[in-house]
């Protein structure tokens, strides 16, 4: 009886006649789902690139006419704005995101590590609408009353920061620290989840030869931790470039190229411009926009598969 | 190691001098967090008027330049760096709770002012001027969205990890594939997948048989929402069900292999109840995820006024789309609509929040009992 009902699928293909039937019909149903399932992924992404490519063609190739400017000159102020806003995220979230995951895993006291990793997780979902209407409600009056005119004032010879700063402060530099605050929790995730798994015994090495603990980490926490935190970086990187409405709420956008971060004409970004402008197109206007939608799409990719390798990569320096 | 320095420091040798001369006590640290309130403080002056941002700003940047100089001056270079580098690390913590603090106070202060049963029970249909009007429609819209995206893709993502886990050896080309697959997935911007759904179902309308599913008015429909949404929520799905799959030890497995059960069976009955607990925990956190998700629905749910528990027939409104729309397009007067708009928007970090705590009290109570 035990014998006959063994599951390996080899022993079944050899003896099928001791099987019993009733078995074989669920392992095979059960196994042709699993299988399904992970093939309709493939199906799925495929189908991913096949409409967004087939309904984009026709603004790759519209002749000028159709629209007063070519694909390109259409899609490059985007880009541009689309990293820039993304790089503003990166710079200033990055150190900040370190140092908390580094205050998780290594400061603050054990039982509490747990619950501040809980608070840090939170931020993370909160929806990115609530955020936006915060950034705007709350942090751009804010930073226009106080940060904007100051840099204005007196940082003004460096070209981010020109003359005549927004008084609403919907600028490129507040939705950058919008973009933020949001990727934030997901470089420390990561970052923490890397320096808890630094080995003790480099840690305790360290010490015993009299580091600080500031030097311990130095020495044992970071190098082990580099690719970790790159990698993570990375995965901000990509979330900032594919936020939406964070950045549609909040940035005062106009046609072109710009560095400065604290005016009212910024460069707005691919998301954004598909948020804000999709609802009241038609025609070649979509396909247009769901051109720019690929060219994001294929930007993000690019980075997360960056993220991917250095991840995979990584940790060969600590052992 | 911790609980060594812990005994070791009992209070009795504090005000001994010949045990801690010349080091940092606990009272110059207090006094260096007073100071740097003081000047803090000291930098509204210029304004005349309290600024609370600059005060915490000024008094952080203070309490860190004073620890390193104080430090410096009463112990070590090195201790002064190892010092600094504490003060630094623990203020960079306390400056990422303003924004969590100041996100959920500012939240709950102005939605509370339309946190009332009119915003349950009533919708936007026929609302102008001065009307409360309400978000009963949003709220219906979110569940019928969130309810059939969760249908779609836990089954799709737990069956795909089911796959990856029990029936592909970890080396094949498709499961590399299907792996490599899925961190895409991870990856698309939302907006992309709205996008690819609106694409999606103007394609069904060419083709006759399936003009049923996309009867949309101008291609929006809650189905259209639900398939982008599916997109973003699966490969979460997948990636937290299948972390939770690899925890089972495979003793496990071959104790009812070796009494002769059969491979689903085993499935159904011993992995899936044991990792239980971290599957529904994931799945939960994916809702969470999704359920606020405003981008993708703009291109595929679009804005309707009214009722709709239809998701295959027409446009729907959800709460994260409420409070977009409420919020930049609020009508005459404006205060009506915003506060509409934050109303809707503490609805829904009342719901993440719910489900968050969800997440956590599943995960302790389904643990196996082994485990807990």
């Amino acid at each position: 009886m035990t014998i006959t009902e063994n599951p390996s699928p080899r022993a079944t293909e050899a003896d099928s006649s001791f099987t019993q039937p009733i078995s074989r019909l669920g392992d095979r149903v059960f196994g042709g789902l699993s299988f399904g399932a992970a093939a309709l992924i493939l199906v799925a992404l495929a189908a991913v690139a096949i409409f967004l490519f087939t309904e984009g063609l026709p603004a790759f190739t519209a002749d000028e006419g159709e629209f007063n400017r070519s694909f390109l000159a259409y899609v490059g102020p985007l880009v541009f704005g689309t990293t820039y806003a993304a790089a503003i995220a990166l710079l200033l979230a990055t150190p900040v995101a370190v140092a908390v995951a580094l205050y998780i895993s290594h400061y603050a006291p054990r039982r509490l590590a747990k619950t501040l990793g809980y608070f840090i997780d939170l931020l993370a979902a909160i929806p990115s609408v609530v955020y936006g209407i915060w950034g705007i409600a709350v942090l751009a009056p804010i930073l226009s009353d106080s940060l904007y005119p100051w840099l204005e004032d007196n940082a003004a010879f460096l070209p981010f920061f020109g003359p005549t700063a927004s008084t609403s402060g919907r600028t490129m530099m507040t939705a950058g620290i919008v973009l933020a605050v949001m990727v934030l929790p997901i470089i420390t995730a990561i970052s923490r989840e890397v320096f808890v798994q630094t080995p003790r015994l480099h840690q305790e090495a360290s010490l015993a030869l009299g580091a600080t603990r500031w030097e311990m980490i130095r020495q044992a926490v970071l190098p082990f931790g580099r690719s970790g935190v790159i990698s993570g970086a990375m995965l901000g990187l990509g979330r900032a470039l594919g936020e939406t409405m964070a950045v549609a709420i909040i940035l005062a956008p106009a046609n072109g190229y710009f560095w400065n971060v604290i005016t009212n004409q910024n460069s707005n970004t691919i998301a954004s411009n598909i948020a804000l402008s999709f609802p009241e197109s038609s025609g070649l206007e979509v396909n247009r926009l769901i051109a720019s939608g690929l060219v994001l799409f294929a930007i993000t990719f690019g980075v997360n598969a960056m993220a991917r390798k250095i991840s995979s990569t990584g940790f060969s320096g600590a052992d | 190691m911790m609980l060594i320095t812990d005994t070791v420091e009992p209070t009795g040798f504090e005000p001994d001098d010949a045990m801690t001369s010349g080091s940092y006590t606990r009272r110059i640290r207090a006094a260096i967090g007073g100071a740097a309130l003081l000047v803090g403080a000291f930098s509204w002056l210029p304004g005349g008027s309290v600024n609370l941002a600059r005060w915490v700003v000024v008094s952080i940047l203070a309490y860190i330049a004073l620890t390193y100089v104080v430090a410096r001056r009463i112990e070590s270079k090195r201790q002064a760096t190892d010092r600094l580098a504490t003060a630094v690390v623990t203020s960079a913590f306390l400056v990422v709770l303003l924004p969590l603090v100041s996100v959920i106070w500012t939240v709950v202060e102005r939605g509370s002012n339309r946190f009332d049963s009119t915003f349950y029970t009533e919708t936007m249909r026929g609302v102008f001027g001065e009307i409360e009007g309400g978000g009963y429609h949003a709220v219906v819209g979110t569940l019928v969205v969130t309810g059939l995206t969760t249908l779609m893709s836990v089954p799709f993502g737990l069956f795909a990890a089911i796959y990856l886990v029990e029936y592909s050896s970890k080396s094949s080309l498709f499961s590399r594939a299907v792996q490599a697959l899925v961190d895409v997935m991870t990856g698309i911007p939302s907006i992309v997948a709205g996008l690819f759904a609106y694409a999606f179902f103007v394609f069904l309308d060419d083709i006759p048989v399936l003009t049923v599913l996309s009867t949309g008015v101008g291609h929006r429909s809650g189905l259209a929402g639900a398939v982008a949404l599916t997109l973003l929520m699966t490969p979460v799905v997948i990636r937290a069900s299948e972390e939770m799959l690899r925890l089972v030890p495979n003793e496990l497995r071959e104790a009812s292999y070796a009494l002769g059960v059969p491979k689903w069976k085993t499935i159904v009955k011993v992995v899936l109840p044991t990792a239980v607990a971290g599957i529904l925990t994931g799945i939960v956190l994916a809702v969470a995820r999704v359920i606020g998700e405003t981008a993708p629905l703009l291109v595929t749910v679009g804005l309707a006024q009214d009722t709709n528990w239809n998701p295959f027939d027409g446009r729907m409104t959800t709460l994260s789309i409420f409070t977009y729309y409420q919020y930049v397009q609020p009508g005459v007067p404006p205060q009506v609509g915003q506060d509409r708009a934050w109303a809707a928007a503490l609805s829904l970090v009342i719901i993440v929040g719910i489900l968050f705590t969800i997440a956590r009290i599943l995960s302790t109570i389904l643990k196996p009992k082994g485990l807990r």
